[in-house]
């Protein structure tokens, strides 16, 4: 051993380095502690997105053809039957997936992009900006948002352009909330007025400073909104103003096909009929929560202490 | 003295991992350790040398992430290591009691400090109920603490950190155990607060013959308290010897070298020429005064010391420099020129020309940037700087704070604390500045690292020509670095001038205080410095 290795030196202080690792070998290795949960969650979301993207190839039939026979039993030709007007109800669950979550997914970007913006700027500029936000936002969750969305929608029309507009700002405000309350926890840090000394702009603050630091809990939010947004789509379209038929989806094909519930008695398989895009919906909102579930587990800090 | 049956505890080749970066590390090496009843023994060394994790194993504890591996722990003829867990919580607290560095943090916010005192003793059957308010009264006697009769009624927000301190060793002491384990007990208070508490620390483990391990990275705090020193280095044991001897001839060269420490002096120097003047600020928050009348000037190339407890307005004073606190009145004047008063108004010249370290290294960088980026930022922002040019400066700046290219890609959770803040000091260099704000930059930091930190700071000074504002309530750093002097209390400026002046007598009353209350290293010191503040006092 030599005396420099005796002696004091800043290289040589205890610090924990890790290896360095690629993005692709760090999701590996979490993959691998990843409870099972977070593994069947991962494979139903997997299997509604290739189900959704190639929905008119795994179709047998087309999403609005009518056949001749409404409400046909299950049968080769209709696995699922047909419904009121006689189309295959197979075929529509799976065009199903791709408008519903297709809408959903769109809703829930949108709903971030405004209430996330808005948040971090409430949070990074205080003052009126803050005050003026968060009581409009206050407002707005006043009113209960099933029935608000309702009275707009009838308004503006049922469209898929304003459904998705409404949805996403009645549901920014719960966005707006949660992205404010995280940034304010980062706002106060030295970097972040280590920077604001540098004379860096509020948009790099934003981006570079605070985003970065906040992204597990909104990654995690985006899951749980995008399950409650898919809800209030399905609700709307069970009450008959979401999305518009001939469009298939979900929601308006447990409304639909509702009747045939009261002939379980008779035949099992009809009953069954209108409960399917119900449970299309709950596999999915459950999967989506099991994933979100492991990735909150995974970042809230608990790992540290290993 | 000798005899093997007064022995407490005896570790031997006691080894223990740690995980990180999914795997285990050791990082207790093969230590052995034996403490006989009544003896009180010192383990000092730098953040990372396993003084913690060593302290905890004296109780049979590993705490999460870590694992006992290796090596024999007898306590008292129980060996811990193969003890079952009820066995081990059963000597836990009640023969070996832990008092921890954040008292704050070990109580309960909901419940009387007297309940939390004698809990464990009731529970572990040592105390009785209906005499356990006596014990806890003689306890809070024994340990000095204001009107011990009724302090037990108190909830833990009632009572200063000094205070609940010394209320966490008396808990620690209710059931008279054999062994208290003293994990950095003083490192959060003041000065001035400390010394108080190292004397009850030391007065109740003396009366009731209590064996103690007292960890520490302060050496003048364990030549006050310790019978023996224990050094430890990268969880291996460097050196061992009773006190006197140690402070004496230590043997080994690391030990020196931690000897060392604070042995940097530099005479007082002064210049005339101004780079920094503060002209009568008066500031406040809302409405609350902080700051009232604060004049001084920072001469160029040289430090000036801001000193003075908590509350003394130090870090405002920083802020109204900096832009963040617009002062009432008064103003900042930089090279003759007014500076605006807020950071809105300023250019990125005069942003430029000051720059800013925090106490906190942890909090001062992103985490989620890597070195390369944080210290590339201002290069990059200031000179307009691209690609390879930054990374050249960059690496520049890395040998300029005797670190080196292997750290640019660390993330700031994978640097030690002195390097945390040698990271901070490179950001700060990298804008080229003419003023440096230190707000308390080694205060969070080991004597050792401390001391590597102000060599820095003051070669830096010598090579850049930079002056520095540096603000602390550590006396012993601005008998190290400073050439002049400004000593605030309650938002005022107290006294000022060259160094020389202000630290030989006469003094200020207030800085006399804060002088009388920095430990020395060597034995008995404690005693001397009571019995002269009892005497200013009587």
């Amino acid at each position: 051993m030599s005396e420099t290795d005796q002696t004091y030196s800043a290289r040589q202080e205890a610090a924990i380095v890790h290896t360095r690792r690629g993005w692709r070998e760090r999701t590996l290795i979490e993959l691998r502690k990843a409870p099972w949960t977070a593994w069947f969650g991962m494979f139903v979301i997997l299997c509604y997105l290739l189900v959704a993207l190639f929905a008119p190839w795994i179709a047998p039939h087309g999403e609005a053809e009518i056949f001749d026979t409404p409400y046909a039993p299950w049968s080769a030709q209709f696995p699922f039957g047909t419904d009121q007007i006689g189309r295959d109800v197979l075929s529509r669950l799976i065009y199903g997936a791709r408008n519903t979550i297709g809408i959903a997914l769109a809703t829930t970007f949108l709903a971030f992009l405004i209430g996330g913006g808005m948040g971090l700027m409430a949070a990074i500029s205080r003052g009126w900006v803050d005050q003026v936000l968060s009581r409009l936002v206050d407002v707005l969750m006043a009113i209960p948002s099933l029935i608000f969305a309702l009275m707009l929608l009838s308004i503006f029309g049922a469209s898929a352009v304003s459904l998705i507009a409404i949805i996403a700002v009645l549901d920014s405000t719960r966005v707006f909330r949660l992205a404010r309350a995280v940034a304010m926890n980062v706002v106060v840090m030295d970097y972040v007025e280590a920077a604001r000394l540098r004379g860096e702009r509020l948009g790099w603050v934003m981006r570079r400073e605070i985003l970065p630091n906040i992204m597990p809990p909104l990654v995690a939010e985006f899951g749980l909104r995008f399950c409650f947004v898919f809800l209030t789509i399905a609700a709307l379209s069970f009450l008959g103003v979401g999305i518009q038929p001939p469009t298939a989806d979900w929601g308006s094909m447990v409304r639909e096909n509702a009747a045939l519930i009261q002939f379980a008695q008779y035949d099992l398989k009809a009953g069954l009929t209108p409960l399917l895009p119900a449970a299309a919906i709950a596999l999915l909102t459950v999967a989506v929560n099991f994933v979100v579930d492991w990735f909150l587990m995974k970042t809230s800090g608990l790992r540290d202490e290993f | 003295m000798s005899s093997e049956a007064d022995i407490l505890l005896r570790m031997r080749d006691v080894r223990i991992d740690g995980f990180a970066d999914e795997q285990w590390h050791e990082i207790i090496k093969g230590v052995d350790l034996t403490l006989r009843k009544g003896e009180v023994l010192g383990l000092i060394g730098e953040s990372g040398a396993g003084k913690s994790t060593l302290g905890l194993a004296a109780m049979g504890f590993a705490r999460p992430g870590c694992r006992l591996t290796g090596g024999e722990i007898l306590f008292d003829g129980v060996d811990l290591m193969r003890a079952s867990e009820r066995q081990k919580q059963r000597l836990r607290g009640a023969r070996i009691a832990y008092v921890a560095q954040s008292a704050a943090a070990a109580f309960n916010p909901a419940h009387r400090l007297l309940d939390q005192t004698v809990e464990s003793g009731i529970r572990h059957g040592v105390l009785r109920p209906d005499n356990a308010r006596e014990t806890a009264v003689e306890l809070y006697r024994a340990m000095d603490l204001p009107d011990p009769e009724h302090f037990g009624d108190r909830f833990p927000h009632q009572v200063s950190g000094g205070q609940l301190q010394r209320a966490m060793t008396a808990m620690a002491m209710a059931c008279r155990p054999d062994l208290i384990v003293f994990d950095e007990p003083t490192t959060a208070l003041d000065v001035t607060t400390q010394v108080n508490v190292l004397a009850a620390m030391r007065g109740a483990v003396k009366r009731f013959d209590t064996a103690a391990i007292y960890i520490t990275h302060d050496l003048a705090v364990v030549a006050q308290m310790a019978d023996r020193i224990k050094v430890l280095r990268h969880g291996e044991e460097i050196e061992e010897a009773d006190t006197e001897t140690m402070l004496r001839a230590p043997k080994q060269p690391y030990t020196r070298s931690l000897w060392a420490v604070r042995s940097i002096r530099k005479p007082g120097e002064g210049s005339a020429d101004k780079v920094l003047e503060v002209r009568g600020v008066t500031a406040a928050y809302g409405t609350r005064p902080v700051l009232e009348d604060v004049s001084f000037d920072v001469p160029r190339g040289r430090t000036v010391a801001v000193v003075g407890e908590s509350g003394s307005g130090k870090s405002t004073a920083a802020r109204v420099i900096t832009g963040l606190l617009p002062p009432t009145d008064g103003g900042v004047r930089f090279n003759g020129q007014d500076l605006a008063p807020d950071l809105a108004g300023r250019s990125k010249e005069d942003l430029r020309r000051i720059q800013m370290i925090y106490q906190m290294a942890d909090t001062a960088m992103n985490p989620r940037q890597t070195v390369r980026e944080i210290i590339g930022r201002p290069v990059q922002f200031y000179f307009a700087k691209t690609g390879a040019e930054v990374d050249a400066r960059v690496s520049e700046l890395l040998q300029m704070i005797e670190l080196d290219d292997s750290f640019l890609d660390r993330l700031p959770g994978e640097l030690s604390g002195g390097q945390k803040q040698r990271i901070c000091i490179a950001r700060a260099l990298a804008a080229d500045p003419e003023v440096i704000i230190c707000d308390e930059v080694t205060s969070a930091l080991d004597q050792i690292v401390q001391d590597g930190i102000l060599k820095l700071l003051m070669r830096l000074q010598k090579d850049l020509g930079v002056s520095y504002i540096f603000i602390t309530h550590d006396i012993a750093t601005v008998r190290a670095i400073s050439d002049e002097i400004v000593v605030m209390y309650q938002g005022r400026v107290v006294e000022k001038g060259m160094k020389e002046d202000i630290l030989s007598p006469p003094h200020a009353d207030y800085t006399a205080l804060l002088l009388s209350s920095v430990p020395e290293m060597e034995v008995g010191w404690l005693d001397r410095t009571l019995a002269a503040q009892g005497d200013g006092a009587a």
